[in-house]
């Protein structure tokens, strides 16, 4: 599903160019569930940001569902994310002046789903998340959990290939947590890959491997039997 | 084409942040406005100024007689000639420009008797052709014609005010007045034209065939003065000089006299009026696209600030799935949208408010010399909102492409 050859990635500040990763080599499964720890300034926040089309790379080759993901227009990197990718990020990011059910049609409504399919459908996943009847509340109206449960279904109405989840669980209680962490097990389950960032070590053993990252590049990248 | 689903989602935007779209759409609002307002006032001063001229025939020629300044074929300085029908009648001959002349003679102020109720009014005598020079307004009657000056009828044309003090509400037509002493039948009444004092003064005064007067007067074939209107292609000051030339060769005045005969120009009078409204206009104008500039600025302001605010928004859109492209329209659609809304809206306030003020003017009598009937053109002010609009939306063009290039990486980060 994933392959990623060579990738580095720098920044050019002032005079001097800071080399965040440092050839990337990582394959990824279709249906794997995979956590990507280490340190902040490891590079893991840029390395998702690179999966999920959101960033560039400098150097190195990154082929998603063998389509070669480089120097792409702003316009085909839009497509590629709604076509391949459902996000989740830590603080949730949903539109505060939308409801949950509006929030969860969005990516259709830029697939150009028509209206009544976009509603039906976002009921659908709210469904699935245990949210229906807060359908027409708002994002304020409802707890971290319940939101988090709301973006989740945000990521998969698209249909993703691939699931990024930057510190889901960042923002969330032990138990609330692992009630997130269920749905993605679940989703998991139905065949959708999933990557997570994170650094706490209970959500990263809950997934299927551990990939370490340190100074930009993998440090130990352990299967997990489960 | 018509995107129903963008337009839903645009609406649904605006709808969930009214404040942010009331304050755009106030700045709009507001800048129409006092733009309409701004072009109402200074047509309302034109309006008002020009209305002294009443329906006045505003290209003719005021001529009267002076005393003499200059010694000249055995004539002594010091004396005062007299018009007469045949210096008319020779003008006429020698001048095609003239399209109506109107020789008066000023009877003074006479006494007039009805019944019991008396009342002293100005008294002219007049030709037919004085409607066309200086319109009156005819409400019940006539004005005189041929006939009546030739057979030096005893009519006479009375205004509204007179009517008023001798009749009172009842009806003045064709009824006999004593008028310094002679009996006169009222042929007509008239209101006047012009606004305020002018009217008033114009509404007490009555007008007799011109021939009756110089039989009454003891003046036959003599008048006092005259008014020639000029035929519309006509530069009056171009035949000014010759005509008084005329008018002194007949009189034995010398040519040189600057006295002698005097004149009044209307047509320069009245060119000095339109040209400092063109002046007028040219500045109101000028206020005019500076504010409107101030409105494109304000909201090309307000669209960066509300870019700035939505940076999260657009970041999460663009993690979604949207285009540059969906961004920029999205934002640009947005700020068209509600500068027409609130543009139009301003418009129709503005121009509500000014035929107010036109009504209340009107209904209260309160024109005066200075401000009159304001108006606006309604396809100026669509005008103005057209401009506002497509520079409104080349001004969010700008927040728009700083909307599309925001890096999703950078929007979502987490403080």
């Amino acid at each position: 599903m994933i392959q990623l050859r060579n990738i580095r990635k720098s920044y050019q500040t002032g005079f001097t160019s800071l080399e965040v990763l440092k050839g990337i080599e990582l394959d990824i499964q279709e249906g794997e569930f995979v956590s990507i720890m280490g340190s902040s300034g490891s590079g893991k926040s840029t390395l998702l940001n690179i999966l999920g089309i959101l960033d560039d790379y400098t150097e190195g080759e990154y082929v998603l569902d063998n389509t070669l993901i480089k120097n792409l227009s702003q316009k085909q990197a839009a497509q590629y994310r709604n076509q391949f990718i459902g996000f989740v990020f830590q603080s949730f990011n949903l539109l505060s002046f939308k409801t949950a059910l509006e929030n969860v049609a969005l990516p259709l409504y830029y697939q150009k789903v028509p209206r009544k399919k976009r509603q039906e459908l976002a009921l659908e996943y709210l469904d699935r998340v245990g949210l229906k009847e807060w359908a027409h509340h708002l994002p304020t109206q409802m707890s971290g959990g319940q939101q988090q449960r709301v973006a989740i279904a945000r990521a998969l109405i698209s249909k993703p290939k691939v699931l990024l989840a930057d510190e889901p669980t960042g923002a969330l209680d032990t138990k609330t947590s692992y009630e997130v962490m269920d749905i993605f097990k679940e989703v998991n389950n139905q065949g959708i890959t999933i990557i997570v960032v994170t650094h706490e070590n209970d959500i990263a053993e809950m997934t299927n491997r551990i990939i370490r990252l340190r100074d930009g590049v993998i440090e130990s990248n352990t299967i997990l039997a489960q | 084409m018509f995107d129903f689903d963008k337009w839903q989602e645009i609406f649904n935007t605006i709808e969930k942040n009214k404040l942010r779209s009331t304050l755009t759409a106030l700045g709009v609002f507001w800048g129409i406005f006092m733009l309409i307002l701004l072009l109402g006032a200074g047509k309302g001063m034109e309006n008002g100024v020009l209305q002294m001229f009443g329906d006045q025939a505003v290209n003719s020629l005021y001529v009267w007689t002076q005393k003499t300044t200059k010694p000249y074929k055995g004539f002594s300085p010091g004396r005062r000639v007299q018009f007469t029908n045949d210096d008319i009648k020779a003008l006429r001959d020698n001048f095609p420009e003239i399209k109506h002349v109107a020789s008066r003679i000023h009877m003074g102020s006479l006494t007039f008797i009805k019944g019991n109720n008396t009342g002293a009014y100005e008294v002219r005598g007049e030709l037919p052709d004085y409607i066309h020079i200086e319109p009156i307004d005819i409400r019940e009657g006539r004005f005189f014609n041929p006939l009546d000056i030739k057979e030096r009828r005893k009519i006479i044309v009375i205004g509204k005010a007179i009517k008023k003090v001798l009749f009172g509400d009842e009806e003045a037509l064709g009824k006999y007045v004593k008028v310094g002493g002679i009996d006169y039948r009222i042929t007509g009444i008239f209101k006047s034209k012009r606004k305020g004092e002018r009217a008033m003064e114009d509404e007490q005064t009555a007008f007799i065939p011109l021939t009756t007067a110089q039989q009454i007067m003891n003046m036959p074939n003599r008048i006092h003065w005259f008014v020639c209107s000029m035929h519309d292609d006509i530069v009056v000051s171009d035949v000014e000089g010759e005509l008084k030339a005329l008018l002194r060769k007949r009189h034995s005045i010398h040519p040189e006299d600057k006295e002698g005969i005097g004149s009044f120009n209307l047509a320069k009078e009245f060119g000095q009026f339109t040209g400092l409204f063109a002046a007028i206009k040219l500045f109101v104008g000028f206020v005019g696209i500076m504010t409107l500039f101030a409105g494109i600025v304000g909201v090309g302001n307000v669209m960066l600030i509300i870019v700035k605010e939505r940076t999260k928004e657009i970041g999460i859109r663009k993690a979604m799935g949207a285009t540059p492209g969906s961004i920029i329209s999205m934002i640009l659609l947005e700020s068209v949208f509600i500068t027409t809304l609130s543009g139009y809206l301003g418009l129709l306030a503005g121009t509500g408010l000014l035929s107010l003020v036109s009504y209340a003017l009107k209904e209260f009598d309160a024109e005066s010399m200075f401000f009159a009937n304001p108006e606006v053109d309604f396809s100026i002010g669509l005008l103005a909102l057209t401009l506002l609009v497509f520079f409104g939306a080349i001004a969010g063009l700008i927040p728009a492409l700083h909307a599309a290039r925001i890096n999703p990486v950078v929007a979502l980060r987490d403080e």
